[in-house]
């Protein structure tokens, strides 16, 4: 905060901030109105039509069945919580990670080419390997090696493939961040004298990982999904429950059920996405004005 | 001896020729004003002797030692002692004004925090900008950032100081401020660089005026001969716009 505000002045001579424009009732009452009635009557005829489909008691008898989903949850919800156990784990992974790989690739100067050349190679293949491959080869093949002193839980294997793949992605985001910073930044680090890392560690990435907070939550709402794929693996979360409960009444709603606690955990963190974003995106617009 | 001496630096930017052979040798105490039309090379000299960019060919020395001679600099050692204030400021924008010029004292220069802070807010006092020392860059005028950019080179106790443009963002009332600082900079000893369009700065605080042209050194003197009778016709040229635009 500026501490040089002008002195209050006699309010007299200021003139009033304007005053909120004051609506009648039909300005301020009507439009919402017809959006709501609108609203309820589209869709009410959808669900009328659907509903009344010859086949909608069968589909409903599978998919939405309230008993089902009431006697699958308990297990479906256990489930859910190691989906989401393992996304909070691996975040703090994948963002330390991946912010380690793209300051490699940024070092400059002959002796860090090993770092430079194992970042874009690290980079380059697991960013070109399907999630689920890696889920299968790291969630089956590293247990099955029995190497000794690591850990056997495909739990654990499944995770580090995700955070392994995902970092590749967080670390391209974060290169592009750091490749955003004004080269006059760098050299204003350099021109006081500070090395190579002082420079990154107080001037760039600082600056570097706020340019791309919203890109890094939008990899955080896929990878809130993503973990269900440890379920191929034989971890017992949320789908692989839901597909047990399946499995065993040939009823669908179980499936349903994991849908629902897997939007009730999306759709927020998309929202706070956005809302980051255009917060980012105002702040960048006062300051190039 | 001299504190800089500068021979025969050429620099290209890709097949550009910015800086062709300029021979430049500053005396210790002594203020060399550079002036010269826009994109005739002067920040790109300036960015020479600190070692930002490196040079095709030529040699530069600060007191007898070349410049890339580690042995005798340390790395990063000569940037230690010279400090530079960039035409476009380059403040940090994520810190607030006090850690942007306490960042060098403490990191480089390993000055404890307190310390580095009250003599901070003695420069910050100096230059009238003692109660935005909490502010975040973006927050200040151009003209208070390039202040604090000012502030930022000097807190590190410099020997030598490249200047660029210091005075562009003022207004007159300012740039004599500015110019007072200078000038006590000047009678403390201070070695200085400093290109400028404000020819009256440079008469002012100039032991010598050097005008460039297309990278080269066209023509160099006392600012009062050169003011009143350059040699050179180009030179004639570029002083009689600058003075008919009203600022000699
Ligand atoms: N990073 C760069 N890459 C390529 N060309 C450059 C670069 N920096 C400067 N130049 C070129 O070098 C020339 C000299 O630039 P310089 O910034 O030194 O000029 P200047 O005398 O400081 O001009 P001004 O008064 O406008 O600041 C210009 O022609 C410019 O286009
Ligand atoms: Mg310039």
């Amino acid at each position: 905060m500026s501490s040089e505000q002008r002195a209050p002045d006699s309010p007299a001579r200021n003139p009033a901030p304007p005053r909120k424009a004051t609506l009648t009732f039909t300005e301020r009452f009507v439009p919402p109105a017809i959006s709501v009635v609108s609203v309820v009557v589209v869709f009410g005829l959808v669900a009328r039509v659907v509903t009344s489909a010859e086949h909608w008691p069968r589909i409903q008898l599978q998919f939405f069945n309230l008993e089902a989903i009431i006697a699958a949850f308990p297990r479906v919800f256990q489930g859910f919580l190691i989906n989401m156990s393992v996304w909070a784990v691996a975040l703090v992974a994948i963002g330390i990670w991946a912010l380690l790989l793209a300051v490699f690739r940024s070092l400059t100067g002959p002796w860090f080419a090993p770092l430079r050349v194992f970042a874009v190679v690290y980079i380059d293949l697991l960013r070109g390997i399907p999630s689920l491959l890696l889920v299968l080869l790291f969630g089956f093949g590293v247990p099955a090696l029995q190497l000794p002193g690591l850990p056997r839980s495909n739990l654990f294997w499944g995770s580090v493939a995700m955070v392994l793949g995902y970092a590749a992605y967080a670390a391209e985001v974060y290169r592009s961040g750091m490749e955003a910073v004004h080269d006059g930044q760098r050299a204003a680090g350099k021109a006081l004298g500070l090395t190579q890392w002082q420079s990154l560690r107080y001037a760039i990435l600082p600056q570097a990982i706020r340019n791309v907070i919203p890109a890094l939550l939008n990899l955080a709402v896929a990878l809130q999904k993503d973990v269900a794929l440890l379920s191929v693996i034989g971890v017992r979360d949320a789908v692989r429950e839901a597909q047990i409960y399946t499995a065993r009444t040939f009823n669908y709603s179980s499936l349903i059920a994991a849908a629902i606690l897997f939007l009730l955990a999306t759709i927020p963190m998309a929202r706070l996405t956005d809302w980051v974003t255009r917060r980012d995106q105002e702040r960048r617009l006062q300051r190039t004005v | 001896m001299n504190r800089i001496n500068i021979e025969n630096v050429t620099k290209y930017y890709g097949t550009t020729l910015v800086l062709d052979g300029i021979d430049l040798s500053v005396a210790e105490h002594e203020v060399v004003c550079l002036i010269g039309a826009s994109g005739s090379g002067k920040s790109t000299l300036l960015r020479c002797i600190n070692q930002l960019v490196p040079f095709d060919h030529g040699r530069i020395y600060i007191d007898g030692k070349a410049i890339d001679d580690e042995s005798h600099f340390g790395r990063n050692g000569l940037r230690k002692r010279i400090g530079i204030v960039f035409q476009a400021y380059n403040l940090f924008p994520h810190m607030k004004v006090l850690d942007n010029i306490t960042l060098a004292p403490r990191k480089v220069h390993g000055v404890g925090r307190a310390e580095s802070e009250e003599r901070a807010m003695e420069l910050l006092n100096l230059f009238g900008m003692h109660s935005f020392a909490s502010s975040y860059p973006e927050q200040l005028s151009g003209g208070q950032q390039q202040r604090v950019a000012i502030v930022r080179a000097l807190a590190t106790n410099p020997e030598v100081l490249l200047l660029d443009e210091v005075t562009a963002a003022l207004d007159p009332e300012l740039i004599a401020g500015v110019l007072d600082v200078i000038r006590s900079l000047k009678d403390n000893g201070m070695t200085m660089i400093i290109v400028t369009h404000e020819m009256s700065f440079a008469r002012d605080v100039g032991d010598r005026v050097c005008f460039l042209e297309g990278g080269r050194i066209l023509e160099q003197d006392k600012p009062q001969k050169l003011f009143s009778g350059p040699e050179n016709p180009r030179t004639r040229q570029f002083l009689d716009r600058i003075i008919r635009a009203g600022r000699l």
